[in-house]
């Protein structure tokens, strides 16, 4: 599925920074900052998936986080558009109002393991989000929660056991039908399929592809695993350091990558195929301290096109005629690697 | 009958000698609930300067199969059956029986660390917080030679954290295993395994708590240690695209059982063992177009107290033979008959009566 243009946009972020403080000494005096995300923009359209990629400690749960207000943005606006058609800021509506707008947007945890409470039966579980949006009647709750099940792929004879008696793909499976209890029409995910075996996140992968078409839900979907997001998302933001280098077509991102990081990023995946020498890049050193980051373009140290500008000059994101976005003073004279597409 | 079968297996191994053979290996757990046939009649060999990756999903018994060879199973666990033999170079004395050792005699100490060594996921486990990363491989080379003295082992330990790309060595000794990175701990990790010059380096998930690029570092530098060394490498991961790129053959495991075992392209190539076909179409591929579902196994794998009788894959196989694969278990038998054929276990290529047993558990 190509970017649809005409569809309206659901998710538009722009400007959006969450700092952490340091703190230090007796009197924890604010030393210095943890950048974790700094000055993030994208938007989603209506039924699409972004995924947002990227290594550990790039930024990209503390984005999901601000972005559903599951911790307060140092800066910036998340604009949403409602089920009533009306556009509103998320970060600057009272934490009271912002109940009616969490029916909206869901989030799908990593960890199957933490996210559900152990004292509560997957019906509780499931259908507490309902009691808590006004749905009275347990009956009306029993059914609900039965369909949901089902739908998830779970038998509904369940719904009286504890999350401790199913397996990480079966507890995904209840974080799913939780999300989708309130008919949302956002899904934030944050690594949904990281702690799962091979056969198991094929399964998850694939319920999440059909949930999509089913409920014409849009995703922002969260994952350092490039392979994984290659069979979910119509669009991918690539983020290093705190900062979005690179946003565009799927498909593009994948075979013309337009930023280094993102080629660096395509070549280490390992392929599945022994047949295959991939043309490895590898990179030297570490991703930057986020608390001491690089002047310049944040990539410069590991970069193996960096010129003499690239350490001192602020990098914007600029567009090429197609609308891919990238953050590299070189991104228009340089072409880089991507991974080739069989033509089906 | 078994045991015959498993001379049979080392009959047919690949190529010379090999270094490690495991032969028919059963580690069971004996808890409150029941007892879990973590490994369950496990053979494979290990060839010097070459890599076998163990691959299968979580619970199939790859940690506790290196643990058993390193007798570092934890109670209530116990090696049930079968042999661990470690061939010395040629030359050099007779194979050993790892699993006729005394788990903490002086003999298997001088083999952990020293024939063979371990590397872990979380390499954060394996250092002490309270000792510098220098004082622990100085520690580890003078426990295995004693003639060393402090000063050399230092040298030597300075020497070793260069090798594996550590930059700045003679600084970074001194320092906790705390304040490095995770790639360059998992680096530290491997210095401390490698300092003792072992014949076998069993790395269990390795990358697996790395970011890609990071896993690309660890996994290039595994290759260069085993080019300049020759030391042999036992992978064990559940990642199939780490495998394809750094193993030469492939067991992969299934509750418990090397279901197929057989050079890596191969495997990729031509995968016999349904099991092994499903897997690979289920890993996601960056070679798709955007937005394609994957194909799936049906069901999970089932809780090690459950285990199915029978070929232990029979309720999820697609193509499973009524009436022989839920009663019996199928050996792990060669396929065709070239100097390294691949090993197979199942119905389908060694019909029932031909070389199975009964089920026994
Ligand atoms: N101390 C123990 N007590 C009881 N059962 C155990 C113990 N250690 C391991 N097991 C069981 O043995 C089986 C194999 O475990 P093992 O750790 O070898 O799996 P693995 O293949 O390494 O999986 P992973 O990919 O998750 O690391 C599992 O069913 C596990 O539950
Ligand atoms: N509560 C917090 N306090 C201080 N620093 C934090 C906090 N949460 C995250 N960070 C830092 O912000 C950066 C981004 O973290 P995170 O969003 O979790 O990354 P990712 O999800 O991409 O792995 C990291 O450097 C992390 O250490
Ligand atoms: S701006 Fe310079 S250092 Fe940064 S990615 Fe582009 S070429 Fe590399
Ligand atoms: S032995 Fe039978 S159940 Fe087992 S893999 Fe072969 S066909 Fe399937
Ligand atoms: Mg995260
Ligand atoms: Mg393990």
């Amino acid at each position: 599925m190509a970017e649809d243009p005409a569809a309206p946009v659901l998710l538009d972020v722009a400007g959006l920074k969450k700092y952490f403080p340091i703190r230090q000494g007796l009197f924890r005096r604010v030393v210095g900052h943890v950048k974790a995300v700094d000055d993030v923009s994208f938007f989603v359209r209506k039924r699409e998936t972004l995924a947002l990629v990227g290594e550990s400690g790039c930024g990209k749960t503390t984005t999901a986080r601000a972005i559903l207000r599951a911790a307060e943005p140092t800066a910036g606006t998340v604009k949403f558009l409602t089920r009533s058609g009306s556009v509103v800021d998320v970060t600057s509506e009272p934490r009271a109002s912002l109940r009616p707008l969490r029916r909206e947007m869901q989030l799908i945890f990593q960890d199957p393991w933490s996210s559900l409470n152990p004292r509560m039966t997957l019906l509780d579980l499931i259908g507490e989000p309902l009691l808590v949006h006004g749905m009275r009647s347990a009956s009306e709750r029993q059914g609900q929660v039965e369909a949901l099940l089902k739908r998830v792929g779970l038998r509904p004879e369940y719904m009286g056991r504890y999350p401790h008696a199913f397996s990480g793909g079966q507890r995904q499976r209840i974080g799913i039908a939780r999300a989708l209890a309130l008919r949302p029409s956002l899904l934030v995910a944050d690594e949904p399929v990281s702690a799962l075996d091979v056969s198991v996140q094929a399964q998850i992968l694939n319920l999440l592809l059909e949930l999509q078409l089913e409920f014409g839900l849009t995703y922002l979907f969260v994952s350092h695993d490039l392979a994984v997001v290659k069979h979910l998302s119509d669009r991918v933001a690539v983020m290093y350091a705190g900062r979005i280098v690179e946003i565009g077509q799927a498909d593009r991102v994948f075979s013309a990558p337009r930023h280094p990081y993102t080629e660096a990023l395509l070549s280490a995946v390992p392929e599945p195929n022994p047949e295959w020498k991939t043309r490895r890049i590898v990179l030297e050193g570490d991703v930057p301290d986020p608390a001491h980051l690089p002047t310049g373009c944040a990539f410069h140290p590991r970069c193996r096109y960096a010129i003499d500008r690239c350490r001192t000059e602020e990098v914007p994101l600029a567009a090429d005629a197609s609308g891919h976005l990238a953050r590299c003073i070189r991104a228009d004279e340089l072409t880089l690697a991507g991974v080739a597409t069989p033509v089906v | 009958m078994t045991r015959m079968v498993a001379e049979d297996v080392a009959r047919t191994g690949s190529g010379p000698a090999p270094l490690l053979t495991v032969r028919d290996l059963c580690t069971w757990y004996f808890s409150n609930e029941g007892v879990v046939h973590a490994v369950d009649g496990v053979n494979f060999d290990v060839h010097a300067g070459r890599t076998l990756g163990i691959v299968g999903e979580s619970g199939c018994g790859k940690s506790v199969t290196a643990r058993s060879i390193l007798r570092i199973v934890e109670k209530p666990g116990r090696i049930v059956r079968g042999s661990i033999h470690l061939h010395p170079p040629a030359g050099q004395g007779e194979p050993r029986d790892l699993v006729q050792l005394r788990e903490d005699g002086p003999e298997m100490r001088a083999i952990q660390g020293g024939d063979i060594a371990l590397v872990f996921q979380e390499p954060m486990t394996s250092f002490s917080p309270v000792h510098t990363v220098g004082n622990q491989i100085i520690e580890t080379i003078r426990l295995h030679d004693r003639s060393m003295t402090k000063a050399l082992a230092r040298d030597r330990a300075i020497e070793m954290l260069q090798m594996v790309g550590i930059p700045r060595a003679e600084r970074r000794v001194d320092e906790f295993a705390y304040q490095l990175s995770g790639g360059l701990r998992q680096r530290a990790m491997i210095a401390l395994a490698l300092a003792c010059n072992p014949r076998l380096l069993i790395a269990d998930e390795p990358t697996t708590a790395l970011d890609v690029t990071t896993q690309a570092q660890i996994l290039e530098l595994l290759k260069r240690l085993q080019a300049e060394r020759g030391m042999a490498i036992m992978l064990i991961t559940h990642n199939l695209g780490v495998i394809a790129e750094m193993a030469d053959d492939v067991a992969v495991m299934y509750l418990g059982r090397v279901v197929e075992h057989a050079p890596v392209r191969e495997l990729f190539r031509s995968p016999q063992h349904p099991y092994t076909r499903a897997l690979l179409r289920s890993i996601p591929s960056l070679h798709v177009p955007p937005r394609q579902a994957l194909a799936t196994i049906e069901g999970t794998v089932p809780h090690p107290l459950n285990r199915p009788s029978g070929c232990p894959f029979h309720p999820r196989c697609e193509v499973a033979i009524a009436g022989t694969c839920e009663s019996h278990v199928p050996d792990l038998l060669p396929i065709g008959t070239g100097p390294a054929p691949a090993l197979v276990s199942c119905f389908l290529h060694h019909p029932f009566g031909d070389g199975a047993r009964q089920e026994t558990n």
